[in-house]
């Protein structure tokens, strides 16, 4: 399982940002920080990735949009707010279409606060994210072994899975 | 005839990084109709000018687009200065328009390389954003900030920049120049990037006029509509004219940016040999009372601010009509008739800024 986290997929989402995280987030991937020579992979495709990084702030348009993409993810994963909008809604705050941080919608395990967030504090934050993925992987083996255990799984396991 | 389907194209996808929801009405392969649906990027910033001081309003102002921020900034002062009748200092104007020319910069190379993305030519795109870094990288020694500069005032600029930066930051852009040329080479001549954008996404120049394009949109399709000929910051001192091409496809509004990026870059190393010496901002006194309509040209095309104000410390109100926005009666124009497979590439043709057009 540990393999995983030294190759984490990433999903990105724009909840109601301004863009500026957003290529801050894009710019993390390219040649001056080029986050893929550690094995990290930006894709399209929410099932296949491990860590949601979601900039900007709720509001009721994309409410379901964030909490539909969260829920296609595999489980165990990690979400992480980028941006001070995305911690709270920041500058935009008191706006009357937002509704604050995205925390109101899914659980976010880290928060990288910043406007605009510099990529050094955005890559911090995914490492930061990793630590909190092989916990949560560890939990989920150790839960899984035990359902083994008690007989949940045992069709699968007299097939040869697990 | 075969029936049709209609497919969902976002809010979250893959070309996208931002979230626009387009129902793709398709006949096999065909697009027959593109309708677009807003609102997920929607904050209502508007209306914050009744919690915000007018002076204030200015980081609200700048936060409406992380990439044409400076721009934005420029606009919204630029109509207080004009209700309030401030006077900016010449070189202040000047450092503007040094200011505005590097978001230009930066927000072309960003584009080039999000369109080669699109056309999934990944070394593009990987080219572009490196020598994009540069750019940056200027911005954050002379603002602090590298896509957010919150440098731009109502009355001039907080910072100034000295001489000696002002060689260093042209001599860079000299040492650059080179890896721009290339770039744009390949995005000129290259057989892959003319195969997927020659004659794909065409807008006539009449539609484009009809539909109000801006910008390269409208550059691409034969309109020479350029606000900088208006002369505001100190573009009334330079040397330029618009560029334009005729093609009326992807391929044109790819080569106009291109080409712009060379532009932005004389244009900075005019304002760079003509900056004169003084004052960098003037004491703004009072609050402003009257209305303003200013028109700025940032990189994705002609953006208006519309400020009303009764003397009081918050304005009345703030209309911004944004480039991204106009853009889009053109958009869904260019989609009728296309293929499936090129509308990413359409769709990036018009430098879509959703974080703008939403506000
Ligand atoms: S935190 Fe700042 S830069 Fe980031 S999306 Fe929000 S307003 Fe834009």
């Amino acid at each position: 399982m540990s393999g995983l986290t030294k190759s984490p997929w990433i999903i990105h989402y724009d909840a109601s940002s301004c863009n500026g995280c957003d290529i801050e987030v894009l710019a993390c991937l390219t040649p001056l920080y080029d986050v893929e020579r550690f094995g990290i992979l930006n894709t399209g495709n929410p099932k296949h990735a491990d860590i949601f990084v979601v900039t900007g702030s709720v509001n009721e348009q994309n409410r379901q949009v964030i909490k539909n993409i969260y829920d296609q993810m595999p489980k165990p994963n990690v979400v992480i707010g980028v941006g001070i909008c995305a911690c709270s809604g920041g500058v935009f705050k008191e706006c009357y279409n937002v509704a604050g941080g995205v925390g109101q919608v899914i659980p976010v395990d880290v928060y990288v606060p910043g406007c605009s967030v510099r990529p050094e504090q955005i890559i911090d934050g995914v490492v930061k994210a990793l630590g909190i993925l092989e916990e949560k992987r560890a939990a989920f083996a150790a839960e899984s072994k035990k359902g083994t255990d008690t007989g949940a799984n045992a069709d699968a396991k007299k097939d040869g899975g697990n | 005839m075969a029936g049709r389907i209609v497919v969902p194209f976002g809010p979250q996808h893959p070309v996208l990084p931002e979230p626009i929801h387009l129902d793709l009405v398709l006949e096999d392969e065909r697009v027959v109709e593109a309708i677009p649906s807003i609102g997920y990027v929607h904050r209502g910033l508007e209306k914050l000018v009744e919690k915000r001081d007018f002076k204030d309003f200015v980081y609200i102002a700048e936060r409406i687009c992380g990439i044409c921020s400076f721009t934005h900034s420029v606009g919204y002062c630029k109509a207080i200065e004009a209700i309030m009748d401030l006077q900016v200092p010449e070189r202040a104007q000047y450092l503007r328009t040094i200011w505005s020319e590097y978001s230009r910069l930066h927000s072309h190379l960003l584009w080039l390389g999000l369109y080669a993305d699109a056309m999934g030519f990944e070394n593009l795109f990987m080219n572009a954003w490196r020598i994009r870094e540069t750019i940056l990288d200027a911005m954050e020694e002379t603002t602090g900030g590298r896509v957010i500069q919150g440098v731009c005032k109502v009355g001039g600029v907080r910072r100034d920049i000295s001489d000696a930066k002002l060689k260093e930051m042209t001599a860079k852009l000299d040492s650059i120049g080179g890896e721009i040329e290339d770039l744009c080479h390949v995005f000129f001549d290259d057989a892959s990037v003319k195969h997927r954008s020659v004659g794909v996404g065409m807008l006539s120049k009449e539609d484009a006029h009809k539909l109000g394009a801006v910008g390269p949109v409208a550059k691409g399709s034969g309109i020479a509509l350029d606000l900088r000929q208006t002369g505001y910051s100190a573009y009334g001192s330079l040397d330029f004219k618009p560029i334009v091409e005729t093609g009326c496809d992807c391929y044109s509004r790819c080569i106009v940016r291109a080409k712009e990026l060379a532009q932005s870059v004389d244009l900075i190393k005019q304002a760079a040999a003509n900056i004169p010496a003084g004052d960098i901002e003037v004491k703004v006194k009072g609050n402003p009372d009257g209305e303003y309509f200013s028109r700025v040209e940032q990189p994705r095309g002609e953006c208006i601010h519309y400020v009303k104000a009764n003397g009081s410390k918050n304005i009345l109100r703030e209309r911004v009509r944004t480039p991204s926005s106009a853009n889009i009666p053109p958009l869904v124009k260019m989609l009728e008739g296309c293929q499936m497979a090129d509308v990413p590439v359409i769709v990036l043709s018009i430098d879509p800024c959703i974080g703008c057009a939403e506000r």
